[in-house]
């Protein structure tokens, strides 16, 4: 048992634990005790995983930003359903066609993007910002399952949380239209595709964060170019000429409106599409990143 | 064990450390030595796989760090800037390190209350003095029970009883077998702990030796003498080789005769001794007078004229110090 004075002064038993079949010196002599050798220390995919949610729980700023993203994407659905519902009898019948009533529920994910956008951002810089990846990469210096198990839990977070979110959105700004008898429910053609659609899309805005943050390591900068390609570039390939008009349902924020709503529109892609889309740009997003980040130093 | 073979690192034109090899064994502490900007960071992160070399490579245990599935197991390590997200509570910190390698919880426990963080373990790290952090380093440092234990500059912040404890700790440590590697810029706090030195200037090595026969390399070889009978006693002591200078009326400054001949001849010859001292320079001495070369900040980059060598001596001072 070696035994090493603790700052108080005091020299409790340190038992000296997992010491396992490597023999270097009367260290060794330390019988394991807090680590059984029935179990074999050492780093695998699922530990890295385990050390992620931990990670990410164990941040205020996880709830603060998860909690913001629900009341948003929620609140909107109630302020569009009213505002919906109040103008409805006096919307002519093309007008009346035109409003995808599920997407129409789902559009605060706009605003919840933000969020879950930033939060993945943060998954990756904060830890730049503040010095933990050193001890991160320390800890697993193989580096990429680092990458994949931050994309994996953080995704499965965002995904999960989104979808109670959406469904609730969807629930309670259908309720509000039932007063007009236009409701839909989840079993409408098209209505649980988009209520699922829209919170992949958020998470897929989210993991491009985390992407985007584990390239440019820096916080502003990552949130700077998520922003930029959510919010400015749709603004700006607006303005373009009319014939590369193809271009913007490739866009992010049309193919996550391609998976969300429940009628076809000629001006978006298909809800397939539209999936396919935000998956590409995930994964190169995340496939520079696991380039970097074997390259780089850390 | 850490070896290191022709280690080099270049940020594009600047080079961080050049061609170094050296050896940090088991059951000694190894103190890394050197100014600022001597590469001394750097080499640490390479051990660690943060940096990659640009040629040359770094053994811990003769593993690559890269090639270890449980380096927390194999190297502990403290670096000199804090690598802990301040939102996170010192607990959840060390829980998530330990739990990429399947550490058990209580093994959480212990190490914090090793380093005396049990009354602050729950709280935020964003809040921590500087010594809390450093001894949360620490723990984070012995969560896996490592064989090499990597530390750069562990006493900063520290209070008194903080660097009483650090240095108690790395001497136990060290007595068990392991290999503790530490770097420090406080020369005294070195003498205290180390008992290997790998000393570098410039991202060379300078040296690689005992902190004893680094001192003496660098001491004068001076014996102080005092006796009643110092004319005597001169006279006896004369020889080839050998220059005696009093000092006082009763002091002699002897080199070339050993404390053991000076003392013999003083009993041949009846003489009684007063004080028989070899002159001892401290660590601070011996680097400086190593590294006078390798310091990389001189107040003026012109090469120094004779006879200024007091202004070299201050501007190494002031490079080391800073």
């Amino acid at each position: 048992m070696t035994r090493i004075a603790t700052a108080d002064g005091t020299a409790p038993s340190v038992p000296s634990q997992g010491r396992r079949s490597r023999a270097h010196g009367p260290a060794g002599a330390g019988r394991p005790s807090s680590v059984r050798a029935r179990r074999r220390i050492g780093v695998t995919g699922r530990r890295v995983a385990r050390s992620e949610w931990t990670k990410i729980i164990s941040l205020r700023s996880t709830v603060w930003t998860l909690l913001a993203a629900f009341v948003m994407t929620v609140g909107l659905a109630v302020v569009f359903a009213v505002t919906l519902a109040g103008r409805w009898d006096d919307m002519s019948p093309a007008d009346r066609a035109d409003h995808d009533l599920t997407s129409l529920t789902l559009l605060g994910v706009n605003l919840a993007q933000l969020a879950i956008g930033v939060l993945g951002v943060l998954v990756v810089s904060g830890e730049y910002s503040t010095g933990m990846i050193r001890a991160t990469l320390s800890a697993v210096p193989r580096r990429l399952p680092v990458l994949w198990a931050k994309s994996a839990v953080f995704g499965l977070l965002a995904f999960a949380l989104m979808l109670v979110t959406a469904l609730v959105a969807f629930l309670v700004g259908q309720a509000i239209l039932s007063t007009k008898g236009i409701d839909l429910s989840l079993a409408d053609p098209g209505a649980f595709r988009g209520v699922v659609g829209a919170a992949f899309y958020v998470t897929a805005i989210g993991l491009l964060g985390l992407g985007l943050g584990a390239l440019l390591r820096s916080t502003p900068g990552a949130i700077a170019g998520l922003f930029g390609l959510v919010l400015v570039i749709p603004m700006v390939v607006s303005f373009l000429p009319d014939s590369l008009d193809g271009l913007e349902r490739y866009l992010p924020s049309m193919a996550g409106n391609a998976v969300m709503r429940a009628l076809p529109d000629p001006d978006v892609l298909s809800p397939g599409g539209g999936f396919l889309t935000l998956l590409l740009y995930v994964a190169v997003t995340l496939a520079a990143a696991a380039v970097g980040l074997r390259r780089r130093d850390a | 064990m850490i070896e290191a073979r022709g280690l080099t690192k270049r940020y594009g034109e600047k080079v961080a450390v050049e061609d170094l090899s050296f050896t940090a064994r088991p059951g000694v502490v190894t103190g890394f030595l050197g100014p600022n900007g001597a590469g001394k960071s750097t080499t640490m992160r390479m051990i660690l796989g943060l940096d990659r070399p640009t040629r040359g490579e770094v053994r811990v245990n003769g593993l690559r760090y890269q090639d270890m599935t449980d380096p927390l197991c194999q190297v502990g390590a403290l670096l000199e800037a804090r690598a802990v997200h301040t939102g996170r509570s010192a607990r959840n910190h060390l829980l998530a390190l330990a739990q990429t390698h399947g550490i058990s919880a209580r093994r959480v426990d212990e190490v914090i209350g090793l380093a005396g963080l049990t009354d602050v373990a729950g709280r935020r790290v964003g809040g921590f003095s500087l010594g809390m952090g450093q001894r949360l380093g620490i723990a984070s440092a012995l969560l896996g029970d490592p064989a090499t234990i990597i530390l750069d500059e562990p006493v900063n912040g520290l209070d008194p009883e903080g660097i009483r404890w650090i240095r108690n700790l790395l001497s136990q440590l060290a007595t068990e077998g392991r290999t503790v590697f530490l770097s420090s810029h406080l020369m005294s706090e070195m003498a205290l702990v180390a008992t290997h030195l790998v000393v570098v200037g410039r991202g060379r090595l300078i040296a690689q030796t005992s902190v004893a026969d680094f001192i003496a390399a660098a001491s004068p070889n001076t014996v102080r003498v005092r006796s009643p009978q110092a004319i005597p006693l001169r006279e006896a002591l004369a020889g080839h080789g050998v220059t005696i200078t009093a000092t006082g009326e009763d002091t002699l400054e002897i080199t070339g005769r050993t404390n053991e001949e000076i003392g013999e001849a003083a009993r041949a010859c009846g003489i009684a001794l007063y004080e028989l001292t070899r002159h001892q320079v401290s660590l601070e001495d011996a680097f400086m007078d190593l590294t006078r070369d390798a310091v990389e900040y001189h107040a003026t980059n012109a090469p120094a004229p004779a006879g200024a060598s007091a202004g070299r001596r201050s501007a190494a001072h002031a490079g080391v110090a800073a």
